[in-house]
């Protein structure tokens, strides 16, 4: 699929997964047509592959499709669209010339070590699961506990069991879409542990994954203990106190072979922070302005790598706008710099992107602290809407007109998260 | 029938066992895991200590600077990871201050080459990670630290090499005094030898039982260790131990041969022999300890953790030596600093067994030396393109945080990986801050198909140890 003697790309994007592919499309639309995908997986997709439930594309293709479907739509149209896909491909770097051409540099079987140039780069490499050894949970360290990635790999790709008594801890979407896997498999869940008092998962996937199976949800429950010597025995679970300590006390023992773990997901930017891009400390992903550029003139991200989504048609939505800025960037089109700087307030634990521009309409994607219901979200003076309920595990997003901007005089821009006043109402 | 049967492939079986087989001898090591190492060798700190820490008194005190001396050329020989990085011991306070001159003046005594009071502004310069609120501290320059899982596999290898027969999955259950020899009965058949050495670290007073001998026991103390994020490289560039107790050297912080920093271990009696969890109180002793030498280090930054058991015995020392029992020797209570201790204990037994009668006839075609792994990842660009021309495998990335490519892979499994753990401790592959997430499946077909082993059958590290379970139906 790669044109092998072609070494010089207008936009080499970095991960096939659906941000990646979502980039190059970008800037196919805005006619670079010299773009190149490199994945190191042996197909692109992403971890879309191993997602064979349904409920992806509701947004973006106002249907539902499974992972796999998702993924097959956009690579063909990335195909159609003389897109170059390079599988199997490790980028081990990226390096940047003085005249601001990208080399990046890339390990693959056939190929062994190579460069291609690049003028713009859109980094698109996904996010990673939290493991055990983040958060320390006591105890041996049998085998049977694994991530509930993993696990989802290891039943839908490779056709085997991860085991057959399982408990989950945490309760992020890969956990809940594993529990209701792992029982039509004829496996047992124990229940899912999770430490906050709410889900960290989407109501619909709590509903369709746990209620409609009888899995029980332990919230502000979590693991204190992993007995086992080669294998998984139990575990030791314990309701937790406000200062989120087990309560032993209150511990009681789940027999089981296997742990899931579903505690976060981690936006992968080592490559990202090896190129001292600047990285915002609470979504571990690069401060990126208003066109998705990193603060590195030239280079892009997108997708899991930037903040963690909760739905795939957001992160292909925020991919085309990058792969798009990036495509202009490559043919030498330099926007102004973006004037207003957006930032965090009250209950606001984030916002994407960080700067914004009067000249153009944006996007904004945000995540609260805390839940809260009924409540009103305030941009600075310029809009307030009062919502129905915020949910740290909902992503919210709303969009901004230019003209709202235009009269906006000012450095920064606010975003709080309030409740309603005496007298306000939620409608 | 063997001349000398080694029970436990442990660091100090495995050095005997090497040691050994330079000389025309017919040899085993019975080890009960499905490789060696896999015990507390696995756990052990890493750290090849400069020896002042030991009195004369005793004799891992006497056989400690020996052994450090022996790294050097055991480590050209056999390729394992090792550098002399320095240590230093730190006073936290004036009153601390006393203990690092006695240290000196012990350490000087010993011959530990090299030793050098710092006062709190030099050691500013040369570690200003470090608390300011420190003291001073004492620099040994000949301290150094190894991967002592990759030591015990070069060793072990090294000796097949030369003849010695290694039998996994064998635990000794019964051992038999006959007329002229010993018969090691294990979970899989029987083995005479004319010596036997028991290396059996936890379990080596158990071990002495089956031949009637009960003059000591074992106390394991368990250590926790947590090793952190690799972004933590160059916070500290030697070894930092705090100013010693009665129980343990303290809880240090370990700069591993591949830059990864590990802090640890703690030291807490335990009466279960397999008691190898770690604890909140176990994370909480080593952080608090840690961030009073080295504010910037945070339990958040823990990728994994891990505990191991020293095998003190009821002597505090260790007990090596013939027994009553006519070809039984002791290997037993090598706790700190037995890894340093390694190389020497191997010469010190190699001698005992000259008294005892085994003739030693050196071997004309013996090979010291075995290739160690090939640390890609380490390497410049240059010689990474050389290998990939060699063998393209070295293109192709199985562990995307450690960047271990396939070739190390299977590099692995011909240097005698048979599990998971065997690859990760010689490739570093699931080492990283993912925990194997992504390169375990990976891995697990690479073994099975060179091991010609279902998928299902692939495991952590022997044992009941597996990974997946085959759907009902396929």
């Amino acid at each position: 699929m790669l044109e092998r003697n072609r070494k010089k790309y207008g936009v080499v994007v970095v991960g096939g997964g659906p941000a990646g592919m979502g980039a190059a499309l970008g800037a196919r639309d805005y006619g670079e047509d010299r773009v190149l995908i490199l994945d190191r997986e042996p197909e692109a997709g992403g971890i879309l592959n191993q997602c064979i439930h349904s409920g992806f594309g509701i947004h973006y293709f106002k249907e539902e499709l499974t992972g796999p479907e998702y993924a097959e739509r956009f690579f063909e149209k990335v195909i159609d669209s003389d897109v170059d896909v390079l599988t199997g491909s490790y980028v081990s770097g990226v390096s940047i010339d003085s005249n601001g051409t990208k080399r990046v540099r890339i390990m693959n079987e056939k190929l062994g070590l190579m460069t291609v140039e690049a003028r713009a780069v859109v980094l698109a490499m996904g996010c990673r699961e939290r493991t055990r050894g983040a958060i320390r949970i006591p105890g041996t360290r049998p085998s049977g506990i694994l991530t509930a990635g993993l696990a989802q790999k290891f039943v839908n790709l490779k056709g085997y069991l991860p085991g057959k008594r399982i408990a989950i801890l945490g309760s992020g979407d890969i956990g809940l879409i594993m529990a209701r896997r792992l029982t039509i498999e004829g496996c047992h869940v124990e229940g899912v542990f999770e430490l906050m008092p709410y889900s960290n998962g989407l109501t619909r996937n709590v509903v369709q994954c746990l209620d409609d199976f009888n899995i029980p949800l332990h919230l502000s429950t979590t693991v204190a203990f992993i007995h086992g010597r080669d294998r998984l025995e139990k575990v030791t679970v314990a309701p937790v106190n406000n200062d989120l300590k087990p309560d032993m006390t209150k511990a009681w023992d789940v027999a089981c072979d296997t742990l899931l773990m579903s505690i976060g997901l981690i936006p992968e930017n080592e490559l990202t922070q090896n190129l001292g891009i600047n990285l915002d400390v609470v979504t571990g992903g690069p401060w990126v302005s208003s066109t998705m550029e990193t603060s590195m003139p030239g280079m892009f991200a997108c997708g899991n790598v930037l903040h963690v989504h909760d739905l795939v048609d957001f992160v292909t939505q925020e991919a085309l706008l990058a792969g798009r800025f990036a495509g202009e960037w490559a043919q030498g089109i330099r926007r102004p710099k973006d004037s207003i700087q957006l930032v965090p307030g009250e209950n606001v634990r984030y916002c994407v992107p960080h700067t914004l521009s009067p000249e153009r309409e944006h996007t904004i994607y945000l995540r609260c602290k805390q839940a809260m219901k009924p409540c009103k979200i305030r941009i600075g003076n310029l809009i307030e809407k009062k919502l129905k309920f915020v949910f740290p595990a909902e992503m919210i997003m709303f969009k901004i007109k230019p003209d709202l901007l235009d009269r906006f005089h000012g450095e920064t821009l606010r975003i709080d998260i309030l409740p309603l006043e005496k007298g306000e109402e939620y409608d | 029938m063997y001349d000398v049967a080694v029970i436990g492939g442990g660091v100090i079986g495995c050095s005997i066992a090497r040691e050994l087989s330079r000389f025309q001898l017919r040899i085993v090591i019975l080890e009960k895991y499905e490789e060696v190492s896999f015990g507390t060798t696995k756990t052990n700190s890493g750290i090849i200590h400069a020896g002042h820490h030991d009195s004369i008194e005793t004799l891992k005190g006497r056989l400690v600077v020996k052994g450090n001396a022996l790294y050097d050329k055991l480590s050209k020989e056999l390729d394992f990871a090792f550098r002399r990085i320095g240590e230093l011991v730190v006073a936290r306070t004036e009153d601390e201050l006393p203990e690092l001159f006695r240290l000196k003046k012990q350490g000087d005594e010993k011959g530990v080459p090299g030793l050098e009071l710092w006062d709190k502004e030099r050691l500013r310069v040369e570690e200003p990670n470090l608390s300011s609120s420190l003291a001073g501290a004492l620099l040994s320059p000949s301290a150094g630290v190894v991967n002592p899982y990759e030591l015990a596999n070069a060793l072990s290898e090294n000796a097949v090499d030369n003849g010695v027969d290694l039998k996994v999955n064998s635990e000794v259950e019964s051992i038999s005094i006959e007329s002229s020899h010993l018969t090691v009965h294990t979970s899989s058949e029987t083995v005479k030898a004319r010596f036997v050495i028991n290396c059996a670290g936890v379990f080596a007073d158990k071990i002495a039982g089956m031949v009637g001998l009960h003059d000591f026991t074992i106390h394991p103390r368990k250590g926790e260790e947590y090793m952190l994020d690799k972004r933590l490289k160059g916070l500290v560039r030697r070894l930092i131990f705090p100013v010693p107790t009665k129980q343990s050297k303290g809880i240090l912080i370990i700069p591993t041969f591949d830059g990864t920093i590990m802090v640890g271990p703690t030291a807490r009696n335990t009466e279960d022999r397999f008691d190898v969890s770690t604890t909140y109180e176990g994370s909480s002793e080593v952080f608090s300890s840690v961030e009073k030498i080295c504010p910037s280090i945070k339990p958040r930054d823990t990728i994994t953790e891990f505990a191991g058991l020293r095998a003190v015995s009821s002597t505090n020392d260790f007990i090596i030596g013939q027994t009553r029992v006519k070809g039984f020797i002791n290997v037993a209570g090598i706790q700190s600093p037995g890894l340093t201790c390694a190389p020497a204990i191997a010469i010190y037994v190699r001698d005992i067994l000259k008294n005892e009668g085994l003739k030693l006839t050196r071997k004309k075609d013996f090979k010291p030396r075995v290739r160690g792994p090939e640390r890609f990842a380490s390497l410049s660009e240059e010689q990474q393109k050389r290998l990939i021309e060699k063998n393209s495998l070295f293109a192709k990335i199985v562990c995307r945080c450690e960047l271990v490519t396939e070739a190390e892979i299977h590099s692995s499994i011909d240097h005698g990986a048979r599990t998971l753990d065997g690859i990760k401790f010689r490739s570093r592959a699931g080492m990283g801050r993912c925990q194997g997430s992504f390169c375990e499946p990976r891995c697990m077909d690479i073994l099975s198909k060179r091991l010609d082993k279902p998928f299902e059958n692939i495991t952590k590290r022997g044992g009941d140890s597996w990974i997946v379970r085959k759907m009902d139906n396929n």
